[in-house]
């Protein structure tokens, strides 16, 4: 009964994405008994599909960007995220609107949003890979144990999971950061570690379909540890599922970082960083001062749609 | 039926049970000084001696844990720590019942529009409308709450001035009606962030069904397509609908923290992020719990209305 249930208490578009939704069990795998051959041309062909699919090319440019963004921002702004703006005539700049000396209007002490929503791309985007990153690798881990030996382990496990999808992961992330404190390290293994369960719950069903096909039973009967069969037999055949899975987390990731930085829980409070600066600004709208507000707001949401076309089209491409 | 209830709500006090260990070890075996913090830097150490007492915060751990299963069984009749003297549920009450208006009025805007849109995909896949909703609702579903929070309070409530910009400044005679119109756009945000979700689910399910032989039966026979979604369509079709729907009230309860704070909406989700920030352990824990009963609850009422949707998976559990 429970596998009626989606897997967490979080919206979660790109994974409902294929036409029938299985009320079931685990979805049906693409059978990996084709030769090595025909594997390359199926990549091929997803790979041509991908590069065909507007959404992809659409999502990948805005990634792109950002990404570009973070790694080289002195690219598109010379000025500092973090000083006001004096201009060449030596009036400083505070509270101006958007306009030639700055496109995106200074904030209240004087610093340059465009500056701000170019290098905030930096914190985010170092963070939410990261924790996916690391929740696909601690999910696949468990996932193949619950998949594979299923029993008391699987029961285990499940159960401890249940506990913690019941509740909204900003929640816990809240109660864990408030008791351990918000430096970066701590915000990605929180993250990492609440959407632990949700891939785990993922890898497990893809597991438990692989488990039934003949390869991993003659692999068994030829003796192979378990160990072995499910790094090198299984594994290799749900790489998909874990590409789609990590592409959907980075997306959940950014989401819930974002939430944490506004709600004041940053590695660093004076840096550009979307979520912060929006939780220090928005209290201005209502007096006319939105943009230190709204280019950042649509900065996190141009970044989250990017993410989530390029999942949803990969989840595609990789399904047909 | 009852058996499957019954194995239900066994297995949620179990999993309660898990989750209210997970809180206490949380905030109580990784000390950080709570009575220091509640008194503020400031206060003389007497002061944090005195509430470390009154608190009970250095009695033994089982002692403590024994006295939060009471709390629990009591239904938070226990003081919270940041207000002395007001119990818990004094302050879970209303929240609870702000959520609840908050959450039931996006509800009904969000679930027939979503449940239309999923359906008219559905019926014309890949046609352009198909994809217009797809598309948008990928979009719109990707924003975290408080940010489609802040832009629509900018864009609507300050821009075009159709709608109050917070919800904290209801007038005191305000009517029914009124009141409501101070919720709507947070309510708003949330349709945003549920509409794209709800539809991709529905237009999934109906699919299928739109694809079944006995939807063409239905068709050939002569009945109207309206009379054919409404007799044949529906009822198989909105199941992963009402599942889905049911996993979201935990966090349409208790995770909209952010959109909360941005309309300065006093809900659950703000007040166990006070709770949390004080920290006020009894009306965190008290919280927590409500928000997973909550959460249990709506999955368990999905899961039996799923059973009286489709007679199969009623034999499918009970087996």
């Amino acid at each position: 009964m429970s596998d009626l249930v989606n897997p967490g208490n979080e919206v979660n578009p790109a994974n409902e994405n294929d036409d029938e939704i299985e009320v079931e069990e685990p979805e049906a795998v693409p059978v990996a008994t084709a030769p090595a051959q025909d594997r390359q041309t199926v990549r091929k062909e997803q790979r041509r599909q991908l590069l065909r699919d507007p959404s992809f090319i659409i999502g990948f440019s805005i990634v792109l960007l950002w990404i570009l963004c973070a790694v080289f921002p002195g690219l598109l702004t010379t000025r500092s995220p973090d000083v006001g703006v004096t201009l060449a005539d030596g009036t400083f700049l505070a509270r101006s609107s958007p306009g030639a000396d700055a496109w995106f209007g200074t904030d209240g002490i004087g610093r340059d949003v465009f500056s701000r929503v170019i290098y905030g791309a930096r914190s985010v985007l170092t963070t939410a890979p990261v924790a996916a990153a690391l929740a696909v690798a601690a999910g696949a881990f468990l996932g193949l144990l619950m998949g594979y030996f299923r029993g008391w382990v699987d029961e285990v496990i499940s159960r401890i999971s249940e506990a913690f999808l019941s509740l909204p992961v900003v929640l816990l992330a809240i109660m864990v950061l408030v008791v351990f404190g918000s430096s970066n390290l701590v915000i990605i293994l929180t993250v990492a570690g609440l959407f632990t369960p949700v891939v785990a719950r993922t890898v497990r069903s893809a597991v438990l379909a692989e488990a039934q096909l003949d390869y991993v039973t003659s692999a068994k009967l030829r003796g192979e540890p378990s160990w072995f069969v499910m790094s090198r037999e299984i594994l290799p055949n749900i790489t998909n599922i874990l590409v789609v899975e990590f592409t959907v987390r980075v997306a959940y990731a950014i989401f819930t970082i974002a939430t944490l930085a506004f709600l004041g829980f940053t590695g660093d409070a004076l840096r550009a960083d979307w979520g912060n600066d929006i939780a220090n600004t928005y209290t201005l709208i209502q007096a006319g001062q939105w943009w230190p507000t709204i280019f950042p707001s649509l900065a996190i949401a141009a970044l989250v749609i990017g993410v989530n076309l390029i999942a949803d089209s990969l989840d595609k491409a990789l399904k047909s | 039926m009852a058996r499957l209830i019954a194995r239900r709500l066994l297995l949620s006090i179990f999993t309660l049970f898990i989750l209210l260990i997970a809180v206490f070890a949380l905030t109580r075996v990784f000390p950080s000084d709570i009575a220091r913090q509640l008194a503020g830097p400031f206060a003389p150490q007497e002061r944090v001696d005195r509430l470390n007492d009154e608190l009970g915060l250095l009695d033994p751990l089982p002692e403590q844990f024994w006295r939060l299963l009471k709390d629990v069984f009591t239904f938070g009749s226990g003081d919270s720590f940041s207000q002395p003297g007001v119990s818990v549920r004094e302050l879970i009450g209303p929240a609870l019942w702000n959520s609840a208006k908050l959450v039931g009025l996006s509800m009904l805007i969000f679930l027939p529009l979503s449940i239309v849109g999923g359906i008219l995909a559905a019926r014309r896949k890949d046609s352009r409308l198909d994809r217009g909703i797809v598309s948008f609702g990928l979009a719109s579903a990707s924003i975290p709450d408080f940010v489609s929070g802040v832009l629509l309070q900018f864009f609507i409530g300050v821009q075009l001035g159709w709608l109050p910009a917070t919800s904290s400044s209801v007038p005191d005679d305000a009517g029914f009606f009124t009141s409501l119109r101070f919720i709507l756009l947070p309510a708003l945000a949330i349709v945003l962030v549920y509409f794209g979700y709800i539809a991709r689910i529905t237009r999934a399910g109906a699919i299928g069904v739109f694809e079944a032989d006995y939807t063409r039966t239905a068709y050939m026979k002569g009945l109207k397509p309206i009379e054919v979604i409404r007799k044949h369509v529906l009822r198989n079709a909105l199941q992963p609908t009402v599942a889905v729907t049911g996993t979201q009230m935990g966090y349409l309860f208790g995770g909209l923290v952010g959109l909360e704070t941005v309309f300065n909406y006093p809900g659950l989700g703000g007040l166990i992020f006070k709770a949390a920030k004080a920290p006020d352990l009894p009306l965190l824990q008290a919280g927590v719990l409500t928000v997973a009963v909550i959460f249990m609850l709506a999955t368990l009422a999905a899961d039996l209305l799923i059973a009286w949707m489709n007679p199969r998976a009623r034999t499918a559990t009970e087996a």
